[in-house]
């Protein structure tokens, strides 16, 4: 089974099965991690806001430009800042790392 | 988005008394009115957005919805425009840019809802469709920031003159920073605007009268995010700035107007004593009534087993609701079915009678 490791606000490793096809967000929502995702993912808000492990960054689709205007409602922004509604899993990335941003 | 902050001030207005009050003007509280109004009920709404629409409106105006029966795609600015063309037979009554604040029953078993500017609303039914919560500003989530939040620190420009003389830092890359940049800039004593990148997704025209500003040298612009707000008493003094190339910045500023976009929260109706189950409302599937009678919950703040947080499911719900809802407000009526294809009574109601 193919896994993602989802770090949480208190530093909390979480290893959590990911299914191909799903977003990271729906992955790391359905694990019941704290993930607000108030738009439900359709790249409309940033409150799925998650930091990308420095080696995994380029396996990652490229940030359309949706993506990266809505990183603007975001804080705490990063160069490895993505939103996690807009990568989708895929066999290639099992094992990839994020952090989750903090909320606000 | 709302650039305006609703009245504080209550205001001592005389009640407003009508059949239902309706908390959140989204879709499924549109919805509401037309089916509501079906049955002769007259609605009142209340939202914390400066118009109808929801998420609709405020978070994918011109995403595309494919799954409203019968409509198979539509923004979601169309989808408002339709609902609201659907219930204007009927009147329904906006109470925007303010909260629904507090919600106590009457001595008649009515009940009185009161918003953040003042409103009374009085009726024998309650609707909740609140969806995820109201929509409000997204504060600077730096721990020191409380302090300045209101004298010095603002979400919104509630009146322009509060900012003559100022000198005033702008943060965010948005409409709403830029149009107030540009607005206050000739009375402000002096501008900054500050944003993490050198793109912005305000409207092409006021980012070039920004930059124009810029160029002439009057206003500042800074790129990063604010990182320390320094002052006293609540009095900024300045701000430090994380620079997206990697340094860091003192601004100097006695005002900061940040712009970060609206967040929903569930707001004072948190406190309503109904029945909660992580931020939703659990309500009955026959009537989608809460553990109070007369108050409804229907849409994506409703839950129940097997609840999905689908437009459709809203809709299904504010029907059946109003079934219920017009044993309270028409107590002595007996409610008999119809349809809208054959009912001349409907027709009546609808407008489209001969």
């Amino acid at each position: 089974m193919a896994e993602i490791f989802v770090i949480d606000r208190d530093g909390v490793e979480h290893s959590v099965t990911a299914t191909d096809g799903w977003s990271v967000m729906e992955i790391v929502r359905e694990a019941d991690l704290p993930i607000e995702a108030a738009c439900g993912g359709c790249c409309a808000c940033a409150t799925c806001h998650v930091y990308v492990a420095a080696d995994w960054l380029p396996k990652l689709p490229e940030m359309s430009r949706d993506e990266s205007n809505m990183l603007d409602e975001a804080f705490q922004v990063q160069d490895n800042s993505r939103l996690s509604c807009q990568i989708p899993f895929k066999p290639e990335l099992d094992g990839l790392t994020v952090t989750l941003a903090p909320e606000f | 988005m709302s650039a305006t902050e609703p009245q504080a001030a209550p205001t001592t207005d005389a009640p407003i008394r009508t059949d239902m009050v309706i908390v959140g003007a989204g879709p499924t509280g549109l919805f509401a009115v037309f089916e509501a109004g079906l049955l002769g009920l007259r609605c009142h709404l209340v939202d914390n957005l400066d118009k109808p629409g929801g998420q609709c409106i405020e978070l994918y105006p011109d995403k595309p919805i494919y799954d409203i029966p019968a409509i198979p795609r539509c923004t979601g600015e169309e989808l408002t425009n339709n609902l609201l063309e659907q219930a204007r037979p009927f009147h329904p009554e906006f109470h925007l840019n303010q909260q629904a604040e507090s919600l106590t029953r009457l001595d008649d078993g009515h009940w009185r809802l009161v918003t953040s500017a003042g409103t009374v609303l009085e009726a024998p039914v309650i609707v909740i469709a609140a969806g995820a919560g109201s929509f409000v500003p997204r504060r600077l989530p730096l721990p020191g920031a409380a302090p300045f939040e209101g004298k010095s620190l603002h979400y919104a420009v509630r009146k322009m003159e509060h900012f003559r003389g100022k000198h005033l830092l702008v943060a965010g890359g948005g409409d709403s920073a830029l149009d107030w940049l540009l607005s206050l800039q000739p009375i402000a004593a002096s501008t900054a605007l500050v944003h993490r990148r050198d793109e912005f997704r305000a409207a092409p025209d006021s980012v070039e009268k920004m930059r124009a500003l810029v160029a002439e040298g009057a206003t500042s612009l800074h790129f990063g995010q604010i990182a320390e707000l320094h002052g006293t008493d609540g009095q900024l003094e300045g701000v430090t700035l994380k620079q997206t190339s990697g340094g860091e910045e003192r601004i100097a500023c006695d005002t900061l107007l940040a712009f970060f976009g609206l967040k929903m929260e569930l707001g004072p109706l948190a406190s309503w004593g109904l029945n909660l189950e992580r931020n939703l409302i659990t309500v009955d599937t026959e009537a989608f009534e809460t553990s109070q009678p007369g108050i409804f919950a229907i849409g994506d703040i409703a839950t129940y087993p097997g609840k999905l947080k689908l437009i459709l499911s809203g809709f299904h719900e504010a029907a059946l609701m109003c079934q219920k809802a017009h044993k309270y407000c028409r107590p002595d009526q007996k409610l008999v079915f119809r349809y809208t294809t054959s009912s001349t009574e409907l027709h009546k109601r609808l407008g489209v009678a001969d």
